[in-house]
């Protein structure tokens, strides 16, 4: 997975637990211009991630990261290089 | 290979598009109720479940119409986060024929919210309150090798005040859990056989529960199965607890939420009640009309042969706990009986068969007709068939049919078909026992029927003996299966719990009545139930007729006729001088809509709703003669009527 499709498969998941139908993410993007990214979807987000991507964040990773873009960057380590 | 438990395999997989149709259904009009109920048919993930949930609570605030879904209003008590598990309920619950309003409280205030008066749990007209409390809550989350003794008694005080302060603030009947054992043993192998760690002091605690449960009469969902079955590594996520603290794996979430769904469609009397069996190569390998009797495989020796054995050992054993077999298969009737009949290896015999359907009309008229000759919904039926086309056309022409996926090999279905969960029991009754056995003996009455001349020789020949007696403690199981799961000859529909029957009998303002029914065929146990409740209008006292219902297989034998003679004798008995019925209709009792009136009682009022009030002047009650003998049970005696 590129960065791009991890960026559009968090906007897919997002999109689908905040009921938004086309939301687009950036890199710059915060849970802050996201409508309904609230700490309570953040959680959601992360755990529909962790079963999506089969894949786990560590305790210390959790805390929102700054913008879309840092966790791509995260999620991009976890995944086995192409 | 089968899927994991966590990921619902007995369900079909969601369309890629869900999350889209989930929200043209909430943002949708009309009734909701089937479009509901089949979204909630497929495989959902958390995610999935969400959508759907959103999308119910959507059309709910819009006040759409849910039939045929019941409403049940859940409270919910945890020393956790709920957010991801209020998610999955309400998606889960409409798969089992429930639509949940679920009323969460906020985090870790258990005690509060049962102690207090005034809290939302105790004045939020509740059904039920999931009292979700693990053994972190119960402080069994570290072992206490000095005094694990008292630690177990500890745990159990604190889940008892909650269930007695509950009930004392009349709030809905408490549901427990039972605890799951997080994997840590601090001896290993030798962990069981020393008192105060966390497993011995758990396994108490989940005793004292069910004993706790038994007492106070609480209904009881198995979270420490739940766990054991999804493995306790995958349900206890260490990581999750720690950040966001939710009381078990997310991952989890969605098969939670099923058990819950079936427990509550248990509790509103939406378990299944038959299940109906395909044929070739679902209860035996090969194809009978082409293989034929030394073709098939069924029985021991190989593998494939065992396998579909197990098919029919499962079928049994549901039998025998009281679910109905029926055969619907496309096969000439002679053809697919022979095995049945002839074959050594067959475990299912013809007898164990209430209805047999082998012809070439399609499954879902098939299904139909067995729905209708057994007097049962179709909503109450699970078929099991290995041909993926049939099933998917079944799902299709008759969604309320539960069809489980089946994988490739046989020795999965007996596991997918117990996984699926369609069963699910609240209580488990003699008559439960006997069930089968009865509508065994209805085939035999039909035969009678068929060579009587009318229809007084053929209740005459029946023999029957009607057992009449005021509610008791014996009884009291089966009393409140009965109110729970009758929908068709049940004149207000009103579901109690075990504890709402034992408080009429303590009640001198309510007198009750229980039948039993017997004939030359044998018991059909307890068959009818009438509920009156004193009201005064000025110098005159009179019964309402609270509940009024009875099973369908004794329709047509002058039960009904029988029972006002009761009732109206107790109403002489302590100087009641008029019977006030209400019939209050629903999608399924059309069939009393006339009740009344078929009695002799007249309609005093028809409300908009359809809610129909009738009145029965006692002193002009004459008794008809009673194809049938009718004895008193032992408190009341005829020398004291």
């Amino acid at each position: 997975m590129n960065r791009d499709q991890i960026r559009s498969k968090i906007a897919e998941l997002l999109g689908d637990i905040t009921d938004n139908d086309d939301l687009a993410l950036t890199d710059e993007t915060t849970a802050d211009d996201v409508d309904g990214w609230d700490s309570v979807n953040h959680v959601k987000l992360i755990v529909a991630l962790e079963s999506a991507l089969k894949i786990r964040f560590d305790s210390d990773e959790i805390t929102a990261p700054d913008n879309v873009g840092a966790l791509v960057d995260l999620i991009a380590e976890k995944l086995p290089s192409a | 290979m089968v899927a994991p438990f966590v990921q619902l395999p007995w369900l079909p997989a969601a369309p890629a598009d869900f999350a889209s149709l989930c929200r043209r259904f909430g943002s949708g009009e009309g009734p909701a109720g089937a479009e509901a109920q089949r979204l909630s048919n497929f495989a959902l993930d958390a995610t999935q479940s969400g959508s759907l949930s959103r999308a119910i609570a959507r059309r709910r605030k819009a006040k759409a119409d849910f039939a045929p879904l019941s409403p049940f209003r859940l409270g919910l008590l945890s020393n956790a986060t709920t957010d991801l598990i209020a998610d999955c309920l309400p998606a889960a619950a409409a798969r089992h024929g429930v639509l949940l309003d679920l009323v969460t409280t906020p985090f870790d205030q258990v005690m509060q919210q049962a102690l207090d008066p005034s809290s939302e749990t105790n004045n939020a007209g509740l059904d039920a309150v999931l009292v979700a409390v693990d053994h972190r809550w119960l402080q069994l989350d570290r072992s206490r090798l000095g005094g694990g003794d008292e630690q177990s008694a500890a745990a159990l005080e604190q889940l008892r005040t909650v269930v007695t302060a509950l009930r004392g603030n009349r709030a809905a009947p408490p549901i427990l859990q039972t605890v799951p054992v997080p994997p840590s043993p601090l001896f290993g192998s030798y962990e069981r056989r020393v008192r105060g760690t966390i497993r011995t002091m758990i396994e108490d605690v989940n005793r004292g529960i069910l004993d706790l449960a038994d007492e106070t009469g609480c209904t009881v969902l198995d979270t420490a199965a739940l766990a054991e079955r999804i493995g306790t590594d995958l349900w206890f996520d260490a990581v999750q607890w720690g950040a966001y603290k939710l009381p078990f794996a997310a991952e989890a979430g969605p098969a939670h939420a099923d058990m819950v769904g079936r427990l509550l469609g248990a509790i509103r009397g939406k378990a299944r009640k038959c299940l109906v069996l395909d044929l070739d190569n679902t209860v035996w390998g090969g194809v009978i009309g082409d293989d034929g009797m030394e073709g098939i495989k069924i029985g021991q020796g190989s593998a494939v042969g065992e396998a579909f054995l197990a098919v029919q050992h499962a079928a049994l054993d549901l039998r025998d706990r009281g679910i109905i077999l029926a055969v619907s298969s496309k096969n000439d009737d002679e053809v697919a009986r022979r095995p049945f009949r002839e074959h050594p290896d067959m475990a299912l015999k013809e007898s164990h068969i209430s209805v047999f359907q082998a012809n070439w009309s399609d499954k879902a008229s098939n299904l139909e007709s067995i729905a209708r000759s057994l007097n049962i919904g179709l909503d109450a039926l699970v078929l099991l068939d290995d041909n993926p086309a049939e099933r998917a056309q079944l799902r299709a022409a008759l969604p309320m049919v539960a069809v489980p996926e089946l994988p490739q090999d046989p020795s999965w279905y007996p596991g997918i078909l117990f996984a699926a969960g369609y069963f699910e029991a609240v209580t488990f009754s003699a008559e439960d026992r006997i069930r089968v056995q009865s509508y065994a003996s209805d085939a035999q009455r039909a035969e009678v029927f068929a060579t009587s001349r009318d229809l007084g020789d053929y209740l005459g020949s029946l023999a029957m003996v009607m057992t009449a007696t005021p509610f008791d403690v014996q009884g009291r199981q089966r009393i409140t299966q009965l109110t729970n799961k009758t929908n068709q000859f049940n004149l207000t529909t009103r579901r109690y719990r075990e504890s709402d029957i034992a408080a009429f009998d303590a009640d001198p303002a309510v007198w009750t009545l229980q039948v039993r029914l017997q004939d030359r065929f044998g018991d059909l146990g307890m068959i009818a139930l009438v509920i009156c409740r004193t009201r005064r209008d000025g110098e005159e006292t009179a019964w309402d007729i609270d509940t009024w219902l009875m099973s369908c297989r004794v329709l047509g034998r002058k039960v009904e006729e029988a029972m006002l003679a009761e009732v109206v004798a107790g109403a002489r008995e302590t100087g009641v001088a008029r019977l006030r019925g209400t019939y209050i209709p629903t999608a399924k009792n059309g069939m009393v809509a006339e009740h009344y009136s078929r009695l002799g009682f007249s309609m005093v009022e028809e409300a908009t709703d359809g809610t129909r009030y009738y009145e029965l002047d006692v002193a002009r009650y004459e008794a008809p003669d009673l194809p049938m003998t009718v004895r008193h049970g032992s408190v009341r005696t005829p020398e004291s009527a």
